[in-house]
């Protein structure tokens, strides 16, 4: 580009070329600039997508009420407009009072699959991708150790020398992933469960990285799911569409069990291996299991102490 | 214009002092303006393809929910190391009065700024929300300091990055006013960034040997594993930048650093290796499902091999490279070409080992033992080529406005 350059020691500028020199710098420092402006441009796309009220909005757990209040229906107004559905978003919060915990009764699961596909719909999950956030693993029987397993098993279930684990968020209560989070995007709750704020998860996964349990989940893309298809009863918490590049993950259905009613998966298993409940609760169902089947966890080695048990019986 | 008034006000020098380093900067021959230009494009390539995955979302990497990071996390560990690197030439100039390194030192510091820059640039481009980066700013957003190893990231990368320019900035404006540096507004910084720089690659293993849910990463070893293949990465590419600023500038008496850089190498590249053996005869004499993601690393699992190639290279890299840097005839003037390719080697034998190579198998097989493969879509290649083409952009400038001291060594 600057062929006919005297070459001159760098340490003796030839004074007289300076204004010269000085122009043609300040040429290519133009175009540069022009250049780079035409190169990050695609960002003026990702903008559109977000607005102001969104950027500027404050963590979840700083919202006044009435500042929570702006943020829902702004919320609805924007899956309106993007999704083409009406939809509510609630704002449900822990029972007093409560501690969620699950149990699977493994020697009943038979591996159906209903409770991925009721997560998938419930929680308004990416549909390209067919996200839902429990994996089921087939098992041999025989042993506990998972790298045994494949969660991309297929044909006529139950099979006979196999046994199924339905893996979710086990709300630990000693999240690591909670722990690592670096802006305190994700937290765990007073019924016990552990809950993102997507509007302030910067989407760096290290939360993905320190869960044993591959619980979390990222959106890679844009959520789409089908007007007619989407669940509209939705929590900021929960089940609302995720926004692209943030971290998602079992909630416990917290916009259905803080209602009163039970979780998706628990209502679409077909064998009655689920059960959830209050632990806190001493006439509850789970209770009566954790006290008297011998249940375990996962992964107990790690120290997580994970609010979901599982047993056989 | 070599010097301003002894009583000029800096409000008026300081700005004379940034004009002068960005003409120096870009004063230069035609294949200096050839190299630049390349390095711009190559950087406003990696910039569009950024711009891209923003827009489209992180889908046009190939990243997965199995193996959540990738290239850019594996960059981002290793720039790091390279940042540390740098210390390999002021703990012999600082601590060890090592007079010729001590003219020269700016080279590691310079090194350091730029590595830096590059690690900051990897973190953002792995962000799926960069425009939430505020959230991180403590203060206005909410920082889990000091419970997540993230945090202590941020603060000490930002925290090294604010040391070098100080020293590096201040030992350069005195020059340029021509005044001789006041140790007190350096010296204490510099014997600051020693520490510091061993801070910086210790709180980046920590990042993942604390994960208890991904045994590869899970050792005590990480870190100190960290800091030896840092120091032989760093004073790697310092050794072949002075070789090319001695060809390419005149600038003389780097021939002692360099080949106290090669010395340092000789043990630095050893310990590593002894450390790395240490680890694969836990693991695999171990055996157990502990030893899962070493043996999809260097034989594959269940038939998935695509890191294999890799680890293998590494190996053969680091081996030899640790034989030549045995041999005391690379000290030699007669070899430096060798020399240079034994540093070459060194170095991409440890961007392999502790990028790719650490990173990836800590995800496979996942923490359900499912075993989904990585391979970086050509969108990460592109940001990963930007990114690197703009640090030695950086780095270039930053040499070349060292030039004047570096010629011309002042007594400090």
């Amino acid at each position: 580009m600057t062929t006919t350059e005297p070459t001159t020691n760098p340490s003796l500028p030839v004074l007289e070329n300076f204004s010269r020199r000085a122009a043609v710098k300040a040429g290519f420092a133009t175009l540069g600039a022009g250049a780079f402006a035409a190169a990050i441009s695609p960002l003026r796309q990702a903008a559109k997508n977000t607005s102001a009220a969104e950027f500027m909005q404050t963590h979840y757990t700083e919202l006044s009420p009435e500042q929570k209040a702006d943020v829902l229906a702004r919320l609805e107004t924007e899956t309106k407009e993007k999704y083409n559905a009406e939809v509510t978003i609630a704002d449900d919060r822990p029972i007093p009072g409560t501690k969620f915990v699950y149990a699977i009764n493994l020697s009943v699961c038979n591996g159906n699959g209903k409770c991925v596909e009721a997560c998938h719909k419930e929680n308004n999950h990416d549909r390209d991708t067919n996200q839902s956030y429990i994996r089921v693993i087939e098992m041999p029987k025989g042993t506990m150790d998972m790298e045994q397993g494949s969660t991309t098993y297929s044909g006529a279930v139950p099979k006979d020398d196999k046994f199924y684990l339905p893996v979710q968020c086990q709300q630990c209560d000693e999240p690591p992933c909670v722990d690592v989070c670096p802006v305190k995007a994700t937290w765990k709750e007073e019924d016990g469960i552990v809950v993102v704020d997507y509007n302030w998860c910067i989407g760096c996964r290290y939360c993905e990285a320190a869960c044993p349990y591959h619980a979390r989940r990222f959106n890679w893309k844009k959520p789409e799911v089908p007007a007619k298809e989407l669940n509209p009863d939705q929590s900021y918490l929960s089940n609302r569409i995720r926004p692209v590049g943030v971290v998602e993950k079992c909630t416990y259905c917290l916009h259905r069990t803080r209602r009163g009613k039970l979780p998706a998966c628990l209502e679409a298993c077909p064998t009655g291996a689920r059960v959830f409940g209050n632990i806190l609760d001493p006439n509850s169902n789970i209770r009566w299991i954790l006290e008297h089947k011998r249940v375990y966890i996962l992964k107990e080695e790690l120290g997580t102490k994970p609010a979901f048990f599982y047993y056989f019986d | 214009m070599s010097s301003s008034p002894a009583k000029e006000s800096h409000i008026t020098s300081y700005p004379k002092f940034i004009g002068r380093s960005l003409w120096l900067a870009t004063e230069g021959s035609f294949a200096f303006y050839a190299w630049m230009t390349m390095l711009t494009a190559l950087f406003l390539v990696g910039a569009n393809a950024w711009a891209n995955q923003v827009a489209g979302g992180m889908i046009g990497t190939n990243m997965t929910d199995q193996v959540s990071w990738g290239l850019y996390i594996a960059n981002f560990t290793f720039m790091v190391g390279l940042a540390a690197g740098g210390v390999m030439m002021v703990i012999p100039a600082y601590l060890y009065h090592d007079r010729k390194m001590h003219d020269v030192v700016i080279i590691g510091e310079l090194l350091a700024i730029a590595a830096i820059v590059m690690c900051l640039l990897f973190v953002v481009a792995d962000l799926g929300r960069p425009d939430r980066f505020w959230h991180m700013i403590p203060g206005i957003g909410k920082f889990n300091w000091p419970i997540s190893m993230l945090t202590w990231d941020v603060i000490v990368l930002n925290g090294y990055l604010v040391l070098n320019l100080h020293i590096c900035g201040y030992l350069l404006y005195m020059r340029f006013l021509g005044r001789k540096p006041n140790p007190t507004w350096y010296i204490p910084f510099v014997m600051l960034s020693i520490v510091w720089a061993i801070s910086i690659h210790t709180v980046t293993a920590f990042l993942y040997c604390g994960l208890g849910g991904r045994p590869f990463w899970n050792t005590a070893l990480l870190a100190p594993r960290f800091l030896a293949s840092a120091f032989v990465s760093g004073p790697a590419f310092i050794i072949v930048a002075m070789v090319l600023i001695k060809k390419l500038s005149g600038v003389a008496g780097l021939d002692h650093p360099i080949a106290t850089l090669t010395k340092i190498i000789r043990v630095t590249i050893l310990i590593n290796l002894l450390m790395v053996a240490s680890e694969l005869f836990t693991e695999f004499y171990t055996g157990g499902s502990h030893v899962s993601a070493a043996k999809y690393l260097f034989f594959g699992l269940h038939g998935k091999t695509a890191l294999v190639p890799w680890t293998w290279t590494a190996i053969g890299l680091n081996l030899t490279a640790a034989l030549l840097f045995l041999w005391p005839g690379l000290l030699s003037f007669r070899w430096r070409p060798l020399l240079v390719a034994a540093c070459c080697m060194a170095f991409v034998g440890a961007w392999i080992e502790k990028g790719m190579g650490l990173i990836i198998p800590g995800f496979i097989p996942s923490t359900l033992h499912e075993i989904v493969e990585y391979v970086p879509s050509q969108l990460e290649w592109k940001v990963t080529v930007g990114i690197w083409a703009f640090g030695l952009l950086v780095f270039t400038i930053a040499i070349k406005t060292a030039l004047p001291t570096l010629k011309h060594p002042a007594e400090h």
